[in-house]
Formats: C-alpha cells, structure tokens, sequence
C-alpha cells in the first residue's frame, strides 16, 4: 500500500508533469482563463490518461516493442474520443469553448511520454496509481492557475463573485498574453527554488 | 465579399489575428525548446510549414471524401487524422535525414515530435470545425504555419539579443522565453481589430 501512496505522491509533487517536467503546456495556458474550462480540461485529461495507462500496461507484453509508439497513440485516440463525445454530450457549453484544445488531448506529450516512461514497463495496478497521481499533479496546477487569473481578471472563483463589485477587473488576465506572464512568473520561481535546493546540497 | 476576398481574409486571420503560437498556444513546446537556436528554428519552420501544409490537404480528402459520406466524422476523426500526420512526419523525417544531416543533426529530438506538434493536428481540426472547403483549408494551413514561423524568428531573434543582456537570475532560461512571448502577445492583440 504504501508503495502506491507513493507512486501517487510522485505525480503530485516530485515529477509534477506541469511544472518539473515542463511539458504539455498548450492546453494548460489556453484553457485556464477561467476555473470552469480548467474543471472540464482535467477531467477530460484525467480520463484519457488513467484509461490508457491501463490498457497500454495490460496490453505491454503483446505490444512489439519496434511499432508501440504508433499503438499508443492509437489507444490514447480512441479514449480522447470517448472523452470528447462525453463533454460534448452532458457540458456541451463549456465543451463548445475549449473544444479544440480537447480534441488536441490526443498529442499531450505527458499521455505519449507517460505511455512510454511508465505504463509500458509497469503492472496494470502500478499503472492505475500512476495515472492517478499524475492526473492530480496535472489539474492542481491548472485549476491553481486558472483560480488565480478568473480572480483578478473577472473578480470571481467558477462563476461566484468573491471580489466585490467595486473591483475593477484587469482583464488583461483573462486574455491570452497573460498566460504567458503567469507560466514565466511560474517558471522562474521554479527553477529558482530548484537551483537553490541544489545549491544546499 | 468575392471568393479571393474571403481566401485573403482566411490567411490574415490565421497568421496575424488569431496567430497560433501567441494566441491559441499551439505548437508551445518547440516554440520554447527550440528558439535559443536561430538555425534550429529555421530548419523547424520549414519543416512544420511543409508537414502542415500537406497534412492540411490530405486530412481534408479523408474527412470529405470517406469520413463524411459514411457518417464516421465524430467517431474515427481524431484516429485517422493522427495516423495520417503520423506517417508523413515519417516521410519528411527520411528525406531530411537523407538530405541534410547536419539540418538533421541541429533538430534533434524535436523532428519525431513534429508528429506530436499539437499545431498541426490543431489546424486540421480547426478547418474541420469551420467547414473550410479545400482551398480554404490549404490557405487556412499555409497561413498558420507562417504565422509560426514569424513567430519562432521573433522570439529566436530575441534571444539572441538576450545572450549578451545580463538577467535577473530569476528570469534566465525559459522563464524570459514566457516573458517575453506574453509582450509578443500583447502587440499581436492589435491586430485584432483588422477583420471584423
């Protein structure tokens, strides 16, 4: 048991996907403008990944090893369709505005490298806790950035009004440039903190 | 408005309006892995113009010519259109390899991931959605991906500059490449008011 809390833990924190791995970062910068699309992004993601994972680790000994990438992406495919047709089918509103970048699930590079790095070499059970915990690292992080923007840019959390309506919003927050800004601010205090915990040892 | 008329809007909306890499974030993680190299970026450009350009037509015959009429479009969309810019990124990996080693050699890693560039499966889905018919979706393609190299030699021309700036030490390596792309941004906003 503690084995899987641990697998989970590593997703969350040591190799977050977002912010130490640094990859898949289309999809993070374009749909946290606002905590609802963010909600909707990570359960898609949450699906894809955990679902293929699964079927990648069961199917690892009858995957040959020169054709597998090719196999992978046809496995993540298919449940990136299940999972757009179910958004579209019961958040068909929110579905509609971040539509593409749903689609784009599909060419994530944390599914393929994932895929790859863990499902391929791992039991079914391992895999399941992988996905797990690297789906709780991925929407913490977006659901952390997109708070953080709707805050200031719009004055409220998921729709609610948390500032009040005397605060003029900077919009300029929900807007693409900002998205940048605030990955670079992320970013940087990142490697900075990293480049200190090294320099201590 | 006349056809050409609307074909020029088409081209200016995707390469400055809704510019892809600054504005809808696709192609994000060669834009910033690979623009501390002016070379690399140059090569990257034509490569991803050429796969997107091609994959933009042959994805346009799948889904018009077999995936429509049979009724498969919501189902096997993303399926075949991942196989199909699969096996070309394959091909123009071959004939770079054959051609132009060093080319080949600078690009590295970031080659075999074209396949899994979210812009090109981006604009194919993008076309789709808008209904584009052939011509509009090659120019829709060829607009993008210039739009995505204007962007890569932007942001790689910056660095370049940066090289010889001193930086905080907050800001040095990717961090600056963000900054810098949200100021690019930013100006790329004001072309919002060209098409109405």
């Amino acid at each position: 048991m503690k084995k899987y809390l641990k697998i989970i833990w590593n997703g969350i924190s040591p190799s977050n996907p977002v912010l130490i791995l640094a990859i898949g970062l289309c999809s993070v910068i374009a749909v946290t403008n606002s905590v609802k699309n963010a909600l909707l992004m990570s359960f898609a993601f949450s699906f894809v990944l955990i679902a293929s994972e699964i079927i990648i680790s069961a199917l690892r000994k009858a995957i040959p090893n020169e054709i597998r990438v090719p196999i992978f992406v046809v496995v993540i495919a298919t449940f990136t369709t299940i999972a757009a047709l179910l958004a579209r089918a019961y958040f068909s509103s929110i579905y509609e505005a971040i539509k593409l970048y749903i689609l784009l699930v599909v060419v994530n590079c944390i599914i393929i490298g994932r895929a790859e790095a863990f499902a391929y070499k791992n039991p079914v059970i391992d895999s399941l806790f992988d996905g797990i915990g690297m789906s709780i690292g991925y929407s913490w992080v977006i659901l952390a950035i997109a708070a953080v923007r709707e805050l200031f840019g719009n004055g409220t959390i998921a729709g609610l009004q948390v500032f009040p309506s005397a605060y003029k919003p900077a919009l300029v927050m929900i807007l693409p440039p900002a998205g940048f800004l605030v990955i670079g601010v992320l970013v940087g205090w990142l490697e900075t903190t990293l480049k200190k915990k090294e320099a201590k040892k | 408005m006349s056809y050409l008329a609307n074909l020029a809007k088409i081209f200016v909306a995707s390469a400055f309006v809704n510019n892809i890499v600054l504005l809808q974030f696709l192609g994000l993680c060669s834009y910033i892995g690979l623009t501390d190299n002016m070379d690399a970026s140059i090569g990257m450009g034509y490569a991803v113009t050429f796969v997107t350009v091609v994959a933009a037509a042959v994805t346009w015959i799948i889904d018009h010519w077999i995936l429509i009429p049979y009724h498969l479009q919501p189902f096997l969309q993303i399926v075949s259109f991942i196989l199909v810019i699969g096996s070309l990124v394959g091909l123009v990996e071959i004939y770079i390899k054959k051609m132009s080693p060093n080319l080949y050699k600078s690009m590295g890693i970031y080659l075999p991931l074209i396949a899994t560039n979210c812009l090109i499966l981006g604009v194919t889905f993008i076309n789709s959605m808008h209904n584009f018919d052939f011509i509009e979706s090659t120019v829709e393609a060829i607009g993008s991906a210039l739009g995505y190299f204007m962007a890569m030699l932007i942001l790689a021309g910056i660095r370049e500059r940066l090289r010889n700036s001193e930086l905080p030490d907050f800001f040095k390596g990717k961090a600056i490449a963000f900054m810098i792309s949200g100021i690019v941004a930013l100006a790329f906003m004001g072309f919002q008011g060209m098409i109405k």
